[in-house]
């Protein structure tokens, strides 16, 4: 129907159609201008924050450009690379890539079952050839010129009229390669859909001396995909030893390892270290160092002098330094009033007249500087709360003199060096900093899938390598008795691509065969 | 003690930095004058001052290797782990990868925009990328660094040689297009340019390249003489820059000889940007619990990859193949300097290693 000569529009009739879109979108053309797409829908993705990257950037940018930032953020520009879009345009690069890989797969499979291809007619069009004469008889020559060539190409021996000739032809590994390179692509494709599905990951913030189990429960975040059972976690469980830093003079990272005691699934125990690019792997889930900052070790006595809180509170680090914000909530003071205590630890604090500041990430003069609030914390009104935050709704701050805060008073300002007891203002009691423990922040990940990712990835190098460095080169013989009972001998050589190695190629047959022919001459003279 | 090896290391390193620069500046006068000196009609075949640029760019490289070799050992590990130690080893390749070509074809032609691009990079990278010889960070410490980043820079090193390669077979291919536009209408002429094309036809055959290359370049010397002499009388002054561009590039080869070199180049970088690619992932997955997320550095990794990818396919499609194909890898190119110099100064990256600012 399509195939109409007619000036008249054909019709194509919707078989017709989608057989024109399928040919379209198979075709070289499209598939060209689809990888371009993907390279340029790529782009806003290192422009424009990213939610799964940086959320909190991604929120300070809406804030900045309201009008603009919200349509970007309906077009999905805030997660490019989940967007409708970009995946729209990489399922149809597949969907080509299947439609173009298919049939020449099938193609393949045929030509690497059959002969190669007779010899041309004609050699003259040929841009590689080369002529000489021999004494050998035609089909001598042509049988030794196939034992030559059939050690790297696939070569018979053809009879012809008045003649005897070769057809050979290697490099089917080019072929080969492209193929598999563009199937491990796929297969890169559904092992990172399949590691989607079934990935858990979670953070965990442990201290030192404390223990972490894998279980839902103990992560501070976790996420899983769709096809995790969360009840069913690899059932083992470790205790945080120790954690070791080590920093230049200018406050450079250099090393950093944690110690860590694992009891596994079955029962035994063993010590291991996590480092930095160096996770523990424990039978296939990964325990990575992500962090790691300082928990001040505090007493809070009430003004009777009981004591109304006391342990290590995680205060989480900032910058290279180790600034560290963190609040210690004390909710029950003995009486109805809870108190927050939200401010920084300095792990090697200078005091300056403008306030205290921190020099240097190790705790060579770890300080304490807290503001207090009182009021109620919300820790029972059911929803979950930020614990290195303070919910400061219900809650007001308490001025240098003990009272809530009115406009003109000095805010309440709590510094406490390593083992030093001190006041809080007004009625309030005491703190005292009794020590500096550390903490880790772990990364847990669980991929099953990551080895098929691996797998197929270098499966798509290889291919790689073999279609683009694999020489595919056919070469001819014809062997023909001239007049004067010589053998007259031409070879040809065709290349459908860049390959300077044809021309050596040939003549090296040639100087083989022609030593070859002499050879058995001076044996058969003998 | 071992802080004075260091230094001393360290400022050998910069000193030989500073002497390889001053070499490929002279070996770029030379490159010059000897372009210059191709488009000069009377001072014929002579190429003495394209060999003095040649022997200066070997010295300028034995010093380059050496100053990379020491910045080396003054930090005691691998020279490529900041975007200075990037920069004179990526450069290094560059370099090597030109000479290396010297044999296989005479490329000189190739000496100006070589050490010119790799004068350029390397005062980027004394002035505005230097950074004093130091440890690792935790997270660069890691045998990844060592496969990983050296891939990436061999694959850039090889990639730059192709860029030139590229460019080269446009101003070539444009020119040809422009000479058959001429040819068309000069019947007298035609004879003279099909003797040249048949000249450089003959020397994609030839064995023996050299030998024959000056064959062939006398031929089709010949052959130029004539279109200028048939020209002279009617369009002398506006005929005269194209004929300067004749002359050159009769030394550089057909756009076709170019594609195939660019190409091959391009394939070499590209097969090594892949790995770069999967290399890193590994990399991340071990680093960073992930093997990819989408930070820029890795975006534009991708955008590079795919880019390269896209040139690859363009080659293979009717109507793309040549110039247009070349396009791509010089748009490719262009991405790899952008995710060098932008992406790792500007952008909010993971993989910020520069050591600046």
């Amino acid at each position: 129907m399509s195939e109409s000569s007619t000036p008249r529009l054909p019709r194509l009739g919707v078989r017709g159609w989608l057989r024109w879109v399928w040919r379209q979108l198979t075709s070289m053309r499209v598939a060209l201008m689809l990888l371009l797409a993907l390279a340029i829908a790529a782009l806003p993705g290192s422009v424009l924050p990213q939610r799964p990257q940086d959320p909190g950037e991604v929120v300070r940018y809406l804030e900045e450009n309201p009008t603009w930032g919200e349509i970007l953020d309906r077009l999905g520009f805030f997660d490019v690379f989940s967007s409708v879009w970009f995946s729209a345009i990489y399922l149809l690069l597949f969907i080509s890539l299947i439609g173009c890989i298919l049939p020449r797969t099938k193609v393949h499979f045929k030509a690497l079952r059959m002969q190669p291809p007779k010899p041309p007619r004609r050699f003259d069009r040929f841009r590689a050839r080369q002529k000489f004469e021999v004494a050998a008889q035609p089909q001598e020559v042509a049988t030794v010129a196939n034992r030559i060539l059939g050690r790297k190409y696939r070569s018979y021996v053809v009879e012809e009229e008045s003649a005897w000739a070769v057809s050979g032809e290697r490099g089917y590994l080019r072929e080969t390669g492209n193929l598999l390179f563009h199937l491990a692509l796929l297969g890169v494709l559904v092992a990172m859909a399949a590691s989607h599905l079934l990935t858990y990951r979670g953070q965990a913030l442990v201290l030192e001396g404390r223990g972490f189990a894998n279980s839902v429960v103990d992560y501070d975040t976790f996420e899983a995909g769709p096809w995790v059972d969360t009840e069913e976690l690899s059932p083992f469980s470790f205790v945080l030893e120790r954690f070791e830093s080590e920093f230049t003079a200018d406050a450079e990272a250099r090393d950093f390892e944690a110690t860590v005691s694992v009891t596994h699934p079955d029962g035994a125990v063993e010590t291991q270290s996590i480092r930095v690019n160096h996770p523990m792997n424990l039978g296939g889930t990964k325990v990575f160092l992500s962090g790691n900052g300082y928990a001040p070790n505090v007493t809070v006595r009430n003004a009777e002098g009981e004591v109304a809180f006391s342990g290590s509170v995680p205060f989480l680090p900032q910058d290279e330094v180790y600034t560290s914000p963190g609040v210690i909530k004390v909710p029950d003071m003995g009486g109805e009033e809870q108190i927050g205590l939200a401010g920084s630890f300095l792990p090697t604090a200078e005091l300056r007249t403008e306030g205290a500041r921190s020099i240097h990430p190790q705790p060579h003069a770890p300080l304490l500087v807290l503001t207090l609030w009182a009021g109620d914390l919300g820790l029972d009104s059911g929803i979950p709360q930020n614990v290195y935050e303070l919910d400061a709704r219900n809650m007001v701050q308490i001025s240098q003199d003990g009272e809530p805060m009115e406009s003109g008073a000095v805010p309440s300002t709590i510094t406490a060096e390593l083992g030093e007891v001190v006041e809080m203002p007004g009625e309030y009691g005491t703190i005292e900093f009794n020590g500096v423990d550390r903490f880790v922040a772990l990364d847990v990940r669980h991929d099953p899938a990551i080895f098929w990712v691996l797998i197929t990835s270098l499966a798509a190098f290889l291919g790689l390598i073999g279609s683009l460095f694999t020489p595919r080169r056919r070469v001819w013989l014809r062997a023909t008795r001239t007049d004067d009972g010589r053998t007259l001998v031409e070879v040809a050589g065709l290349t459908r691509h860049e390959d300077m190695g044809l021309e050596p190629e040939i003549m090296q047959v040639i100087t083989e065969l022609k030593a070859q022919l002499s050879q058995d001459r001076d044996g058969d003279e003998k | 003690m071992i802080s004075e090896a260091i230094v001393t290391y360290s400022n050998a390193s910069d000193m030989l930095i500073y002497g390889a620069m001053a070499a490929y500046a002279v070996a770029l006068i030379a490159f010059s004058i000897d372009l210059a000196r191709l488009a000069d009609r009377s001072s014929g075949n002579n190429r003495k001052l394209a060999g003095v640029g040649q022997a200066v760019t070997w010295v300028g490289f034995l010093m380059h290797g050496v100053a990379v070799l020491l910045r080396g050992l003054a930090v005691s590990r691998v020279p490529w782990a900041n975007m200075y130690e990037f920069a004179i080893t990526a450069t290094l390749i560059a370099v090597a990868v030109y000479l290396g070509l010297q044999v296989l074809r005479d490329m000189r032609v190739l000496g100006a925009p070589v050490t010119g691009i790799v004068l350029l990079i390397l005062g980027a990278a004394v002035t505005l990328f230097y950074v004093d010889p130091r440890d690792l960070v935790p997270a660069l410490q890691n045998y990844w660094l060592i496969i990983h980043v050296s891939i990436a820079t061999i694959s850039v090193g090889v990639l730059t040689v192709a860029f030139l390669i590229s460019v080269l077979q446009l101003i070539v291919d444009k020119h040809d297009r422009v000479r058959a536009a001429e040819d068309k209408g000069a019947a007298s002429t035609q004879g003279a340019s099909a003797a040249a094309t048949d000249a450089s036809g003959a020397a994609t055959l030839a064995s023996d390249s050299t030998v024959s290359a000056e064959a062939v370049s006398a031929t089709a010397t010949t052959g130029v003489e004539t279109i200028s002499s048939a020209q002279a009388g009617t369009d002398a002054a506006p005929a005269k820059g194209k004929r300067t561009w004749q002359r050159i590039l009769k030394h550089v080869g057909t756009p076709q000889q170019l594609e195939g070199a660019a190409f091959r180049l391009n394939a070499i970088g590209f097969v090594l940007w892949t790995f770069t690619l999967i290399a890193g992932a590994i990399w991340a997955e071990e680093a960073w619990g992930r093997f990819w997320g989408w930070d820029p550095k890795e975006v534009w990794t991708f955008i590079i990859w795919v880019v390269y990818a896209a040139y690859l396919h363009a080659r293979a499609t009717r109507g793309w193949a040549g110039a247009r194909a070349a396009w791509f890898a010089i748009i490719g190119y262009a991405c790899i300097i952008f995710n060098y110099t932008i992406v790792n100064v500007f952008f909010n990256s993971i993989h910020a290693y520069s050591g600046i600012g």
